[in-house]
């Protein structure tokens, strides 16, 4: 066993022993059955699932991310003193966290799924929301990372990730809405596309969204979107500016961790 | 005992003139069998040889003819349904008499024009005809009634092979006409399902129209129309209903009506009319109003749709009356503050937040079915972008505690807590 899949394990293990990760997993296990046993019409209980993991997915990644990136900081420097590649330390923290973020957030929807045995269709759904929530995990936790190794004060550090998350979820959209007032004289379609490529929050939604009946109801405009989101080109787009959220802040964070003096 | 007397007399007058009628007709009309081993052949050589009110009764087989011209009152019916086959050459029938019946045959392959209305069953002028229980297959028009009236339309399988808008006719195509009834046909994969145009007092009844390239039910200028029981399903742009008066539709159902121009019901110009127990399931939009007035809807459901009801500014005088609203992406969408005088009154909103202290089934807060966002979308129609998303959540809490952009007077001050509930 390598040193890097040693480090993965560890962090792992390391999320997992401190509860939070099973907690985590616990709510969305908690809320996934509730609103389909409640809700009773399964679209619409993806639909506020969908809301949920939205807005906590990037949030939770990111508060955690922080934390933890802070807190194993004297475990890092004693592991740095080790003949360990650095990039193994790191990517195996990141790798770590990110597993059992994504495991927890998985069990958690999928447990749901085992109880509430849907059509196949409507697993493809579900499939459809673990999966951007899984890569929603991995971009916030990615971004967290980056921040602790750019600001050495913590306090800093987590008020910029959070601000981050609050830009992605929030503040974006009301830009984006703002640009839509201003230029609404022009066809805007094809840009609102290329906009939304630029938010994973945003993208992960619409990709979930074309997927519901929804899809259907937005009228000429969702038309477009279908057209471009709804294909398989538009599919694998999506899903590419999704994993180059995640590879390049990942990326910038090993730069930095490599040169900083620790 | 002169009581009985005259009633036995009477007895014996109104025998006498019933028997004597029969035999009337028994000398009058005779029948005519075509078959393809008989002595009669064809259905056209059988048309040439029959005198009026004769009754031309085919065997089963195949017929290859077209163009059949009938101008005398005759029936013609079809024994084990026989196939008449116009081989993509003109249309079938045609018809210019009064008093004709075509019935239990299968018409199929008529062609298509750009500048004939080739038709299964063409009726030009004429009236007091029936076509019934035929079936009309891969035509370019089904039945084409014009400038006649007093006919019926009932129990006939229509399906068209309809690829393009502008190469295809309609399944059941009325123009100028009077008194007709359509009921219990089953039309789909025409341009449009159920045509009529400058036609008034007719009835649309029990007819199933779906899978249309283009609307399922299509009318303009036809007035003191009513449409009951029909069913719409899947139609290309739904229904579209314009510039008429007097039009009642009752038990409808309109479903899955999807797509960027599609509409349960599109009203346009519409005036006078009432609209009541419908069904609109899964639409994109299940009513439009544009430029409609003094319209009355009750009781009707709308489920899941995008937009239960798009309302343009122009639409006055509309009252909505114990509709059920259920599951709508948006429930009223609009896209002006001017007063329009629009009534909600009595309406169940799923959507609905408010409370009922004293359990009588009437909220006790006004309900506002027009959401901030659906008001936008009227506005900047790409901004659906942002359905759902946290930051238009946020605003339209925001204008909910402080209304600043709705109108005002889009309004229901007695929601229904509970579902209205109707006998149809």
């Amino acid at each position: 066993m390598n040193s890097l899949t040693k480090i993965i394990k560890y962090s792992f293990y390391d999320t997992w022993r401190s509860w939070w990760a099973l907690l985590y997993g616990l709510f969305f296990l908690v809320i996934s059955a509730t609103l389909l046993y409640f809700s009773g019409d399964f679209n619409k209980a993806i639909v506020s699932l969908l809301n949920i993991v939205l807005l906590l997915v990037p949030l939770i990644s990111t508060v955690f991310g922080v934390m933890y990136a802070y807190n194993s900081r004297e475990f890092t420097e004693l592991l740095l003193a080790q003949p360990i590649k650095r990039n193994n330390i790191f990517l195996g923290q990141y790798l770590g966290l990110t597993l059992s973020l994504a495991l927890s957030l998985s069990l958690g929807l999928g447990i749901t799924f085992l109880l509430f045995a849907g059509t196949a269709e409507e697993s493809v759904h579900l499939g459809m929301l673990t999966l951007c929530g899984t890569l929603l995990t991995a971009i916030f936790t990615g971004l967290a990372f980056l921040m602790s190794a750019l600001f050495e004060d913590r306090v800093k550090g987590f008020g910029i990730a959070i601000l981050i998350w609050l830009f992605a979820a929030v503040i974006y959209d009301g830009l984006l809405l703002t640009f839509l007032v201003i230029f609404n004289d022009y066809p805007l379609e094809k840009a609102t596309i290329g906009l939304t490529l630029f938010n994973p929050i945003d993208l992960s939604r619409i990709l979930i969204l074309l997927r519901l009946e929804t899809a259907a109801l937005l009228g000429y405009t969702g038309a477009v979107f279908n057209k471009f989101l709804g294909t398989a080109l538009g599919m694998v787009v999506s899903l590419g500016a999704l994993l180059v959220w995640i590879f390049v802040p990942l990326l910038l964070f090993l730069k930095k961790v490599q040169n900083k003096d620790f | 005992m002169a009581a009985i007397f005259q009633t036995s007399r009477f007895i014996l007058k109104t025998a006498l003139s019933v028997v004597l009628l029969l035999a009337g007709q028994v000398v009058q009309a005779k029948t005519l069998p075509v078959s393809p081993t008989g002595e009669i052949r064809s259905v056209k050589e059988a048309v040439r040889l029959a005198q009026s009110y004769d009754t031309i009764l085919i065997a089963s087989g195949i017929y290859h003819e077209n163009d059949i011209e009938i101008n005398k009152p005759l029936t013609i019916i079809g024994r084990q349904n026989p196939v008449i086959d116009a081989g993509f050459k003109k249309g079938i029938f045609s018809v210019m008499a009064q008093n004709v019946l075509i019935a239990g045959l299968t018409l199929q392959n008529v062609e298509e024009s750009f500048t004939k209305n080739y038709a299964a069953v063409r009726v030009r002028g004429g009236g007091h005809i029936t076509v019934r229980n035929n079936t009309i297959l891969n035509c370019y028009y089904g039945v084409y009634l014009e400038q006649t009236d007093s006919c019926t339309v009932r129990h006939n399988y229509i399906r068209g092979n309809a690829k393009q808008e502008s190469t295809s006719g309609n399944a059941i195509h009325l123009y100028r006409t009077e008194n007709i009834t359509v009921a219990d046909n089953k039309v789909s994969g025409h341009r449009d399902g159920i045509y009529l145009e400058s036609s008034s007092n007719s009835t649309i009844t029990g007819n199933v129209s779906q899978n249309n390239l283009r609307y399922g039910l299509h009318f303009m200028f036809s007035d003191n129309n009513s449409y009951q029981r029909n069913k719409f399903i899947r139609n290309g742009s739904g229904i579209a209903v314009m510039y008429s008066r007097n039009i009642i539709m009752t038990d409808n159902l309109f479903e899955q009506n999807w797509g960027a121009a599609a509409y349960g019901i599109l009203l346009k110009d519409i005036v006078d009319s009432r609209i009541e127990r419908n069904i609109f399931r899964q639409n994109t939009t299940g009513i439009y109003a544009e430029g409609s007035t003094r319209l009355y809807l009750k009781n009707n459901e709308f489920r899941n749709n995008g937009w239960a009801v798009r309302l343009l500014g122009s639409s006055e005088d509309l009252t909505f009356e114990e509709n059920n609203f259920i599951g709508n992406t948006f429930e009223i969408s609009t896209s002006t503050n001017y007063n329009s005088n629009n009534i909600f009154r009595g309406n169940y909103w799923s959507s609905y937040t408010g409370y009922d202290l004293n359990h009588d089934g009437t909220g006790d807060v006004a309900h506002k079915p027009v959401r901030l966002f659906s008001y936008l979308l009227e506005d900047i129609p790409t901004s659906v972008v942002l359905l759902r998303s946290l930051f238009i959540d946020l605003l339209e809490l925001i204008e909910k505690v402080a209304p600043v952009l709705t109108p005002e007077n889009v309004l229901d001050n007695q929601p229904s807590t509970r579902l209205n509930t109707w006998k149809s």
